[in-house]
């Protein structure tokens, strides 16, 4: 090695013979690891930018004197993104905007109270348990077009529901009994994901702590709050953090169950969907980045501020600084769940 | 821990760099294939050999046996079946996919009638000098429509549709109405005959098909086709804010609030409105001929066979104009062997082969001859009333961005019979999307 790198190197905490020891590594880490980063760069990466690409290009807009389309895609720079937010399209926008935004905070707020009572449920040992976890998860287990399928049948003219409300509510026509009953197909479809994630989370709690608290005679309410709502928290996080982010993207419950171009259910997906369908792909694109960047700064923000643990990166960045003996241990306990709930949500909601 | 970033951010680096070269490519690629484009479609129909027909999923079972009797005369030029989706808007997708990326994957394609427009303004498929089809006169004129753009033959009708007024003539009979009504006017005093019988109980007047979709383009085009207006006039030029219009309009808006159209029909499709029909909750029905054979059954599903019968559509001061279905075949301008490809879709035109296929699967045909045959009226005692239908039938608009108008008149014609929005600004509304959409 040369002189002057060390010495420029010494106030660093590393020893010299680390580093060259890290160079070795780096480079064969880096030869083995390049397929993996490869085929990532191609699924992930690549359509990210392609994605990028078209959103600043349109085609096909105009008729020449034959009334043909004049062919060949033209760059029009941030234009497909200006139109997003005036005019006719500013309103539909912000229209679905606003549905997307009321379906995440209100659906995930049902589910996360549902969720978290069925997980109670399913955790307490009493007869049949088995059965009702079963039948709890049932829903989870149905592919979203075919229970959107099903609520349509439910909620037809002629449905049972309104067989069993006795009165005629026109569930798919504009207004908020369409909102509503997509709040509820998607409750009944999703609060079980939750469930399932918190009975995981609820399990990794030891049963002394509970029967300490039993000693120091706190009541059932005063358990649930004290030990097990903040032991199950990561768990739960992580869980609603993978919610918020389908929800946001939630396109064929209202596409099936109240059908296209309603405005009181029309969602940002359902945008992306309708421009692409007319072959605009420039547009299209536009609302599909303008969707990505809305999910990612939720994401954002909701790891930020509530500081869910979704890869581990607590136990790997801070090994012992702060926390506690108890904080560390449940933090540990959420990578497998957040492995558990990433390889659920891959199936599709 | 530390020297584990650095080199995941040197790796991160090297992938980087690999996905730049990959968009790289990506660009180049994409601009050759935009520059190069269009040229292709107006080219002769020439080169022979076997070719493949993209079609919507075939229910019946029967289009294999026409493309065998294709295929065992003609063995060096063999057809072969490219089934896709069944739902309208997935073929669509995949036809205009195909278009885009200039495959030769499909020759013949099985076009929906409102397709023809954007197909051939984006040059996706080929125009067909009117000699190269040599029955074309004997084709039902309205069809013919259909595959034209800007008065140039675009693809050759195979079958059609139109829409006709099912009628209870049971209820009728006993109210002592001889003929079904012609005139809008005439069905309501009709329906007001019939209501005071008991049987009546719990039944509205008439249904067609009001749910936000394609099917209430259909009827908001009757009714203001059958009320003497248009949605776009002879030289393509949005016309939607008229007196006419706003007639044809308002009989729909008033059906609602005055309880001749049920309130639930609003959620109506097809199946709905048939179902209704059969449940006997409706004495009017406004569908498409399959519903004839459905409703007929006597299995039980419905509770009207045997008990109605068909006519063509009423309207304001006579006969309603329908609105034309049906589908035309149209070759890929991206396609080899065009000379095969325009004599299949003659065999699939021609008298022959349109008579065996109404035999096996009941789908209108374009020849007008076929609906005088005495042997088709027996099987199909619609046959008469339909053709009444679909020769006085008008297209809907031909635009090239149909996806967007249809869109635009479903939202308006959906508002207005909602309540939400007063007919004519409804339609004036209309007319500046419609302008909006159309001029260039």
């Amino acid at each position: 090695m040369t002189v002057s790198a060390p010495v420029a190197e010494r106030p660093v905490r590393k020893p010299k013979r680390q580093q060259r020891f890290d160079e070795g590594t780096g480079r064969l880490a880096a030869i083995l690891l390049s397929p993996t980063l490869l085929v990532l760069a191609v699924v992930v990466l690549f359509p990210i930018i392609a994605a990028l690409r078209e959103s600043l290009f349109q085609s096909g807009q105009h008729l020449d004197a034959n009334g043909f389309v004049v062919q060949g895609s033209q760059f029009v720079g941030l234009r497909n993104y200006t139109d997003i937010f005036k005019g006719d399209t500013g309103h539909r926008f912000w229209n679905a905007f606003y549905n997307t935004t009321f379906f995440t905070v209100v659906c995930v707020v049902l589910e996360t109270v549902l969720g978290v009572a069925m997980a109670l449920v399913m955790a307490k040992a009493f007869k049949g348990r088995g059965i009702v976890r079963a039948s709890i998860l049932v829903p989870w287990a149905i592919p979203t077009v075919i229970s959107a399928l099903l609520w349509k049948w439910v909620f037809q003219a002629d449905g049972i529901f309104n067989a069993i409300i006795g009165t005629q509510v026109l569930w798919s026509t504009e207004g908020w009994q369409s909102k509503l009953s997509i709040v509820i197909a998607d409750t009944w479809k999703t609060a079980p994901f939750i469930g399932l994630l918190v009975l995981a989370g609820l399990q990794t709690i030891p049963a002394e702590v509970y029967e300490a608290a039993k000693v120091d005679g706190a009541n059932a309410w005063q358990t649930f709050l004290r030990i097990t709502m903040p032991l199950v928290k990561p768990a739960l996080l992580v869980a609603v953090l993978f919610r918020i982010l389908d929800t946001l993207r939630i396109f064929d419950l209202p596409f099936v169950l109240v059908g296209a171009h309603k405005d009181s259910v029309e969602t940002l997906s359902m945008l992306a969907f309708d421009e692409a369908a007319n072959v605009r792909y420039g547009p299209a694109a536009a609302y599909a980045t303008v969707l990505f960047v809305y999910v990612a700064v939720v994401a954002y923000l909701f790891v930020k501020i509530l500081g869910a643990d979704v890869i581990g990166e607590a136990r790997a960045k801070k090994p012992g600084g702060g926390a506690k003996g108890k904080r560390r241990r449940d933090r540990e306990a959420a990578p497998s769940i957040g492995a558990a709930a990433a390889s659920n949500t891959g199936m599709g909601v | 821990m530390r020297f584990e970033r650095s080199h995941a951010r040197g790796t991160a680096f090297v992938a980087v760099a690999g996905s730049l070269v990959l968009l790289a490519a990506a660009c180049g690629s994409g601009d050759n294939g935009s520059s190069s484009g269009g040229s292709s479609s107006t080219g002769a129909l020439d080169g022979r050999g076997p070719i493949t027909f993209a079609t919507g999923k075939d229910t019946s079972g029967f289009l294999p046996k026409q493309l065998a009797a294709w295929n065992a005369a003609h063995p060096n030029e063999k057809v072969e079946l490219k089934e896709l989706p069944e739902d309208a808007d997935a073929q669509r997708q995949q036809m205009v996919q195909n278009a885009q990326a200039k495959s030769d994957a499909f020759t013949v394609l099985n076009m929906d009638v409102v397709w023809t427009s954007e197909f051939a303004a984006n040059q996706w498929i080929t125009q067909i000098p009117e000699d190269k089809v040599p029955d074309l006169g004997k084709l039902i004129p309205a069809t013919v429509e259909t595959a034209k753009y800007r008065d140039k033959l675009y693809g050759v009708p195979i079958t059609s549709d139109g829409g006709l007024l099912y009628y209870r003539t049971d209820l009728l009979t006993k109210a002592g109405i001889a003929a079904p009504p012609k005139t809008w006017d005439e069905m309501l005093a009709d329906c007001q005959k019939v209501a005071t019988l008991p049987e009546a109980k719990g039944m509205s007047c008439y249904s067609g098909q009001f749910e936000k979709y394609e099917g209430l383009t259909v009827n908001f085009s009757e009714a203001i086709n059958s009320a003497g207006g248009d949605i776009v006039d002879k030289d393509g030029k949005p016309n939607v804010n008229t007196p006419e219009a706003k007639a044809g309009l308002e009989e729909l808006v008033n059906g609602f609030k005055t309880g001749a159209i049920p309130k639930a029909a609003i959620t109506y499709k097809e199946e709905e409105s048939r179902r209704a029909f059969q449940d006997g909750k409706l004495l009017f029905l406004r569908n498409w001929p399959y519903v004839y054979s459905l409703a007929n059954k006597t299995d039980g599903s419905s509770k009207v066979a045997g008990k109605f019968a068909v006519a063509p559509l009423p309207g304001k001061t006579g006969p309603g104009v329908s609105s034309l279905g049906g589908h035309d075949y149209a070759i890929n301008s991206f396609a080899k062997n065009k000379a095969t490809a325009i004599d299949f879709i003659n065999f699939m035109a021609s008298e022959a082969r349109q008579k065996a296929n109404i035999e096996a699967t009941s789908q209108a045909p374009t020849w007008a001859s076929l609906y005088d045959d005495p042997t088709l009226q027996k099987q199909f005692p619609y046959l008469a009333p339909l053709k009444a239908s679909i020769l006085g039938a008008k297209p809907r608009p031909k635009v090239v961005k149909y996806g967007d108008v249809t869109a635009a008149i479903q939202a308006a014609a959906y508002d207005a019979l909602n309540g939400t929005v007063a007919p004519d600004k409804a339609l004036s509304d209309l007319q500046t999307k419609l302008q909006s959409l159309i001029t260039n």
